[in-house]
């Protein structure tokens, strides 16, 4: 087992306590915010080797993203750690009774490569906060940044508690034959599998992040211009890498003849005549990655876009018509700048649609007509979703982020990141005086001692109910 | 087989039918379940006698009234619950609608355990209707009596495609366990609790488990060992010890072993008097496999204190050891029996050391009048909960929130804890299609203007 002593090393830290004071979890994340400011020129580089990232998205998408996480976390630590006193039923009305969040202890977290730096700092701000030591185990996929990570966040943060594996997917499995207290995994749900199998054998809990394919439908009554921005913005940000990106349109006949020249005119508008030449779009990150996403182009019909370049892994922002729910394209999660279009006559179809599919990590809807918005929120099912614009619901630190079914369990972001690295300890303090109290409940059991049980146990609605 | 397998498909397509979401369904199958527990009261403590040996009042006060409790708490709470949470919104998106939605899982199992059969299926299956989901009952077999009512007096009362109950033993469970379902709570023993988390990973089901392990009880000098002792007779021998959250062993200084020992040796008589075997408030081991295992315990062990055994009736008399080695097989295993070993320990540190030497327990209890003694306790342990100055009663604080942590389970339920986890939080924002001139400054192209916005 190539980890035990890596593992060890990090448990003897646990063990030390040395992560549980408020100041030493404050420090590292001061920590964190230093590294992204300092490495701010690193990352953009980083990132645009490993996939072209546009410099904004970079900035948007990683670095603000990543500080919006730190700056409310710093914020609220210290509410979040405190004791929460709740409410006490009669039998112990006068005894303390709270919730203390507590650290599970060594920690893994393994990130995906798509947005490789805020999917490893997002977690890690979390288990930090919460007072657990870490394993970052960044994708190897993204090779700069899996590099830059692995050689500078050892600098910022506490060696003898947080460390950094590199590796493929042999490593990873020598990884997760270790316990863990806690397993976050981003990325996909066949791996996904392989992960909670894997922590089943130290019942080890995880939060999963996975994928899905995520629908967007579009009404008959919408702003069409509007629409197709917004489409356009969240389907090819990142080049389509994107686990929330709206995977697949929905609409009618009608809409699709509407929003093509809407689509192309917002295509043009970001990237230029050229998508190519465009510094704000980017490319595919691997070459296997390109020929999987450049495969899916047979289906249907390129209505916009198409061309390809395996020399730069480019792939245009494309939109495919004529696309059957059988083809290729619509099987798997595309994960490529590539939008298909799938005809519905009316909302009830493309909502029987969605609903026949594996509940998604998020569901898009655009109408002007609240009723149709409520209508589809109403009668499906995602991890997260979003009424007229796409990806948004995720920039909202107080909104918790995950998938639900096929596309994931647990959640995080904000508080719900501290939540999810800590043990919830339910602890109740009782005094020693007061026995006669707790007579009753004593045997031998007598009917005047029922009695009073069953006097003083008030299950009526309105009261508290009360034990013993 | 095929079964089970029909009976999980009748609850999903019940489910996708809807019918369970609307909070006025929920409250009337709610209300029928209290119907039940009050209209069926006496067969529910007959099971419970038949299985356990349980007195009425000890079954009413463990296992109805808990129950009863949740029901009133769950009724009265649930729209609140249930009702969409605004969260805080930022400067981008301060003109849009942003609200957490509490939403149905689907389909969820729960797989009760046979000590207090009852209140252990009853009770999520609470918090599972409450989230508005279906819900597949498995009861213990191991407690055959409770198992056979459950099965027919839930569909008396429930929607009996949506709630159905499965009974059997190992084929069964193990089948049920390939169906997919959205949400597993399990409440029973680590080894099966990886079995029911690998079954579960294969259809990225989420799952709670309520395991167990072993509850030390850490009794400091400085204490009334009097009131110490009764609290800990009461909460270890309830139910013939057979209580998750039973005080497993003791940990104290050798000056006062034998204190404790008298002490509770004391209390012992008063709760069932001289003959134990005829108090009909002293239950029995639930079965001879049961009984066999936990005598086997006693083995090489000083008995201070009790070891009368009778086979025939599955009765062990409340039994204390002494000057226990912490490498015997009494402190390897959850005893889950009438038998309480003390080990003794020369100061809280040692205490504290010797707790977290082992895998972290359900339930941490000590006793102390020094309250600096007993946060130090608290902040230097881990476990699923605790109480101080007495045992067992976190687990009837509603809000508290119930279950373990690490080898002694992962998740937790009882009141609103058991609706949040039975229901997804889905994070919705709603936007105006209008107002697009504030979307413009994250579209491309780029200007070094749009980047410092």
């Amino acid at each position: 087992n190539p980890y035990a002593g890596l593992v060890s090393h990090l448990r003897a830290s646990w063990l030390s306590r040395k992560t549980w004071p408020r100041e030493y979890r404050m420090a590292q994340l001061e920590a964190l915010v230093h590294f992204l400011d300092e490495k701010k020129q690193e990352i953009l580089e980083a990132t645009a080797a490993d996939m072209g990232k546009p410099p904004f998205e970079v900035e948007l998408s990683e670095l603000l993203l990543c500080k919006n996480e730190l700056h409310e976390t710093l914020n609220n630590l210290s509410q979040w750690m405190k004791d929460k006193q709740v409410d006490r039923p009669l039998a112990t009305r006068l005894d303390s009774a709270f919730i203390r969040k507590e650290p599970y202890g060594v920690v893994l977290i393994m990130a995906p490569w798509n947005y490789p730096i805020y999917l490893i700092l997002g977690p890690l701000i979390g288990a930090i906060a919460a007072g657990n030591c870490v394993i970052i185990k960044p994708s190897e996929i993204a090779k700069n940044t899996e590099r830059l990570v692995a050689e500078a966040l050892p600098h910022y943060l506490d060696k003898d508690c947080f460390a950094v594996v590199t590796g493929g997917v042999q490593e990873t499995t020598r990884l997760l034959e270790n316990k863990f207290d806690y397993i976050f995994y981003t990325g996909s749900s066949s791996v996904g599998r392989i992960v909670m199998t894997a922590a089943a054998k130290h019942l080890t809990p995880v939060t999963l992040e996975l994928g899905g394919k995520n629908p967007c439908y579009v009404s008959d009554t919408c702003d069409v211009v509007n629409v197709a921005r917004r489409v356009v913005w969240g389907r090819f940000f990142n080049a389509g890498q994107t686990c929330i990106a709206p995977d697949y349109l929905l609409c009618t006949l009608e809409m699709q003849e509407k929003l093509l020249p809407a689509l192309q005119e917002a295509i043009t508008e970001f990237y230029g005549p050229n998508p190519q030449e465009s510094p704000d779009f980017g490319r595919i990150v691997g070459d296997k990655q390109f020929r999987r996403v450049r495969a899916l182009l047979c289906s249907g019909r390129v209505a916009i876009g198409g061309q390809t370049d395996e020399a730069e892994r480019y792939i245009a922002p494309t939109v495919l018509v004529e696309v059957q729910p059988s083809d290729p394209i619509m099987q798997e999660e595309i994960f490529g700048p590539i939008l298909p279009i799938i005809i519905v006559a009316n909302m009830d179809e493309a909502i029987d649609f969605i609903n026949s599919h594996e509940r998604p990590l998020a569901i898009y809807v655009f109408s002007s007509d609240d009723k149709v918005v409520n209508q589809v929120l109403e009668r499906t099912s995602s991890g997260g979703f979003c009424g007229n614009d796409t990806l948004m619901h995720v920039t909202l630190t107080s909104l918790p982020f995950g998938g639900i079914g096929n596309s994931g369990l647990g959640m995080y972001h904000g508080k719900f990141s501290f939540d999810t690295f800590s043990h919830c300890r339910g602890c109740l303090k009782r005094g020693m005086g007061r026995e006669t109290l707790n007579a009753p409940r004593y045997p031998p059991y007598s009917q005047k001692k029922f009695g009073i049980v069953q006097a003083t146990s008030k299950v009526a609605r309105k009261d508290d109910c009360t034990l013993l | 087989m095929e079964r089970i397998q029909q009976v999980v498909g009748r609850a999903r397509a019940a489910f996708q039918s809807g019918r369970s979401r609307s909070l006025e369904f929920r409250l009337q199958q709610l209300k029928a379940l209290e119907r039940m527990v009050q209209e069926k009261e006496k067969e529910i403590l007959a099971a419970l006698h038949a299985d356990l040996h349980k007195g009425g009042p000890n079954a009413y006060s463990h296992e109805i009234l808990g129950v009863l409790a949740e029901l009133a708490l769950t009724m009265e709470k649930l729209p609140s619950w249930a009702a969409p949470q605004p969260v805080k919104k930022n400067l981008m998106t301060m003109r849009d609608e942003a609200f957490i939605n509490f939403e149905p899982l689907g389909v969820v199992l729960i797989i009760g355990a046979w000590n207090y059969p009852f209140v252990l299926v009853m009770q999520p299956l609470i918090g599972a209707i409450a989230a508005g989901n279906a819900v597949v009952v498995k009861p213990s077999e191991v407690s055959e009596n409770t198992a056979q009512l459950v099965a027919e007096l839930l569909p008396q009362y429930l929607d009996r495609e949506l709630y159905p109950v499965v009974t059997g033993g190992v084929p069964e469970t193990t089948e049920l366990l390939t169906q997919r379902f959205d949400h597993i709570l399990y409440t029973g023993n680590t080894a099966v609790g990886k079995i029911v988390m690998a079954a579960a990973a294969k259809h990225l089901t989420p799952v709670t488990l309520e395991l167990g392990g072993k509850s030390p009880c850490y009794i400091d000098k400085d204490c009334d060992l009097a009131v110490a002792c009764r609290r800990i007779t009461w909460g270890k021998y309830m139910n013939c010890g057979q209580t998750c959250i039973a005080p497993d062993y003791i940990l104290c200084d050798p000056s006062i072993q034998s204190k404790v020992v008298e002490n509770i040796k004391a209390t012992r008589q008063e709760f069932y008097g001289e003959d134990i075997k005829s108090s009909p408030d002293y239950e029995r081991i639930i079965n001879k496999r049961h009984f066999k295992r936990v005598l086997g315990l006693l083995e090489g062990q000083k008995i201070a204190h009790g070891g009368e055994a009778d086979e025939a009736s599955c009765f062990i008399a409340p039994t204390i050891l002494t000057d226990v080695s912490p490498e015997s097989k009494v402190m390897e295993e959850e005893i889950f029996g009438p038998v309480l070993p003390i080990v003794t320990v020369k100061s809280v540190e040692e205490a504290i050391e010797f707790i977290n030497r082992r895998e972290k327990p359900l339930a941490l209890y000590v006793f102390s009048n020094n309250k600096q003694l007993i946060r130090r306790v608290i902040s230097e342990t881990s476990s699923g909960g605790m109480t101080a100055n007495d045992v067992v009663m976190h687990s009837v604080v509603p809000d508290l929130p119930f279950g373990g942590v690490g080898h002694s389970g992962m998740g937790a339920y009882h009141g609103k804890h058991s609706f949040e986890t039975f229901s997804h939080r889905r994070a919705c924002l709603v936007k105006d299609l209008k107002m697009e001139v504030i979307n413009k400054v994250r579209y491309p192209p780029v200007s070094q203007k749009k980047v410092d916005l």
